[in-house]
């Protein structure tokens, strides 16, 4: 009796679901091995860009004068000096171009949600796409022939927030968009249903509602365009005083700074260098970090 | 990225906009919304028209052939420039970029999607993401004065062995085109990430759980599920990156440093991109002539870039019409 039982109660077969073949095993080890390797690769520049800069730039920056002074009258020779002249003039050029992009983005986000159909929707919606991979530089020499060349304007902020503009749009339509359509068809369909017109369905429900949303990626936008140089280098001249008036004059900008004094080898330009390097880095990174803070407490979160 | 964009119910009614009452304040916000979409399209075209408005002049005045011709004069007496070092050593730059990114980027990806633990696979993703936010005067300052020292050996070494091919000739020189090949790719890594993480993400769960169920060890559920799924995607984030890399103007001008003489087709010497070239010489525009001749050559960056960016948006639109 036992040993009948026995035979019928043979153990199993190893089963391949089990025990992947040793070949098999090790093709997947490589794989988890490279995948892991990839991703500390990834980090390396990272942790090594921001580890250069903070060691090179940070001990500027806890000088009150860096907040305060401008570079005017200082030489590479000389220490001393601060950065207010190109944080106020990155910031006025950010407000500047914040002010004529969100309007334009968002309404276009409004219109390839709420209006748009058809072919002039695609097209849009195909154009918004070039945009965004048009590069800086391009942008820069549009605004040149447009401003300079056609309209014989002199080179000044103003201009280079122009071509900001061009950069900043499609951030803001593509982050707005995605937005809009995660607002539920309800809340549209309620406020129909009241009565209410569908431009102040828009303008009352759908864009509040997804406005911590617009709102990240207008900061996400803000993010990219302050570190743009390429159309600071063509469309505004470099100034190591204060000026705060974008229509006329020289205004400094982080980025113009760090160009100006880069080829310098004299130590008080150089830790200069790393020091603005350092604040625009640290601003850049604020507005990143607001935004995605932001995006946390949306509404209409996937 | 998708063309056919908000679809509601509202929009499948026959009437149409149903909810619009035709009022006033309909029509003007409506009339806002479609113009500033208008306004989109009249940009770029504005940005390819003001552009030729102005190459065209400089060409036709050009005594070198613009496409052959490997000159750069441009003074107020007479033009004369062509444009195959820039094209050279603009496209040579931005592919050997990718061929550096791509893979680690896709790695990446498969690393966020199908290996980190979900709950950090998020701030794992936005440490990559913060690549994005340095800016490229920073990478340009880094790759000149910190990476590229460092990479001068594996460079010299580079040269010693593989010196036979033309690409890697040596001798090395101090700010070669090699380090902005590679800080380009530090830079194009973000955005090929989170492409290729998007697409990966959106894998069918049924095709990985029956790899899963066949006996599949977890790469082999990612070669015949995740991977075919995800090519599509991954090739036109490759695409996208190549058309960031073939425009990113400030690093490559900071760490190149640019040749005098005749350019040998090596990326272990200097050279200059279209936009490098372009943003080099700034302060010599001076008359419209002049500038003429810069603007010829950022044209054809633009129409470089548009063709790499739109012909990545087929692609993705493509695959997104196979999937539905």
């Amino acid at each position: 009796m036992s040993t009948l039982t026995q035979d019928t109660v043979s153990p199993a077969p190893p089963s391949p679901i089990d025990k992947p073949s040793t070949m098999r095993a090790v093709k997947d080890k490589l794989a988890t091995v490279a995948v892991y390797t990839a991703f500390g690769i990834a980090l390396v520049p990272l942790i090594w860009i921001l580890y250069t800069v903070v060691s090179k730039g940070a001990g500027l920056l806890f000088d009150a004068q860096w907040w305060t002074n401008s570079q005017r009258g200082i030489t590479a020779r000389v220490e001393g000096g601060g950065a207010y002249h190109a944080i106020m003039g990155t910031l006025i050029q950010a407000a500047i171009t914040a002010a004529i992009a969100v309007p334009i983005g968002v309404l276009t986000a409004v219109y390839l949600v709420e209006y748009g159909r058809g072919k002039l929707a695609r097209a849009v919606s195909f154009t918004v796409d070039i945009l965004t991979g048009i590069p800086s530089i391009v942008a820069a020499l549009f605004i040149y022939t447009l401003w300079v060349t056609y309209l014989n304007l002199e080179r000044v902020a103003f201009a280079v927030c122009l071509a900001l503009v061009l950069l900043m749009i499609p951030v803001v339509v593509r982050s707005t968009e995605e937005m809009l359509k995660l607002v539920p068809n309800e809340l549209r369909e309620a406020s129909y249903a009241l009565g209410v017109p569908k431009w102040k369905t828009i303008f009352k429900i759908v864009l509040p509602t997804a406005f911590s949303g617009i709102l990240t990626g207008v900061l996400l936008g803000l993010a990219r365009v302050m570190g743009e140089t390429a159309p600071l280098l063509i469309l505004g001249p470099p100034s190591k005083a204060i000026n705060m008036n974008p229509f006329e004059g020289f205004m400094a900008a982080l980025p113009t700074m760090i160009n100006s004094e880069r080829d310098q080898s004299l130590q008080p330009a150089v830790d200069r260098i790393w020091a603005a390097a350092l604040t625009l880095i640290v601003l850049i990174m604020l507005l990143n970090v607001a935004g995605r803070v932001i995006a946390r407490f949306n509404k209409v979160s996937r | 990225m998708s063309t056919i964009t908000g679809h509601s119910e509202l929009d499948a009614e026959p009437s149409g906009d149903s909810a619009s009452t035709g009022r006033r304040g309909d029509r003007i916000f409506g009339g806002l919304a479609t113009g500033s979409g208008i306004f989109v399209i009249v940009l770029v075209i504005a940005v390819a028209a003001f552009l030729v408005s102005q190459a065209v002049p400089a060409l036709l005045d050009n005594k070198a052939n613009f496409l052959f011709d490997r000159v750069w004069v441009v003074t107020d007496s007479g033009l004369e420039f062509g444009i195959p070092d820039l094209l050279y050593v603009t496209v040579i730059s931005a592919v050997i970029a990718m061929v550096v990114a791509v893979p680690i980027a896709v790695l990446v990806a498969l690393f966020l999607t199908q290996y980190a633990p979900p709950r950090l696979a998020a701030p794992f993703g936005y440490l990559v993401d913060l690549l994005a936010a340095v800016p490229s005067i920073v990478y340009g300052l880094w790759g000149l004065l910190v990476f590229g020292p460092k990479v001068k050996p594996i460079e010299e070494w580079m040269a010693t062995y593989f010196g036979w091919t033309q690409l890697f000739d040596g001798p090395v020189s101090s700010g070669a085109i090699f380090v902005a090949c590679l800080v380009l790719a530090i830079m194009i890594l973000p955005i090929v990430t989170a492409i290729s993480r998007e697409v990966f993400a959106q894998t069918p769960s049924t095709h990985k759980e029956g790899a899963l169920a066949l006996g599949a060890t977890r790469w082999e559920m990612i070669r015949t599920a995740v991977l075919p799924f995800g090519t599509p995607g991954v090739i036109s984030a490759a695409m996208l990156g190549l058309g960031r890399a073939l425009g990113e103007t400030v690093a490559v001008m900071i760490i190149v440093s640019t040749n005098p003489g005749l350019f040998r087709f090596s990326v272990f010497s200097g050279g200059e991109t279209f936009a490098s070239k372009i943003a080099n010489s700034a302060s010599e525009f001076g008359t419209a002539q002049k500038a003429g001749a810069y603007i010829a050559a950022g044209l054809v960056l633009f129409i470089l870039t548009f063709l790499v960016n739109a012909a990545a948006r087929i692609i993705i639109e493509r695959r997104k019409a196979f999937s539905e």
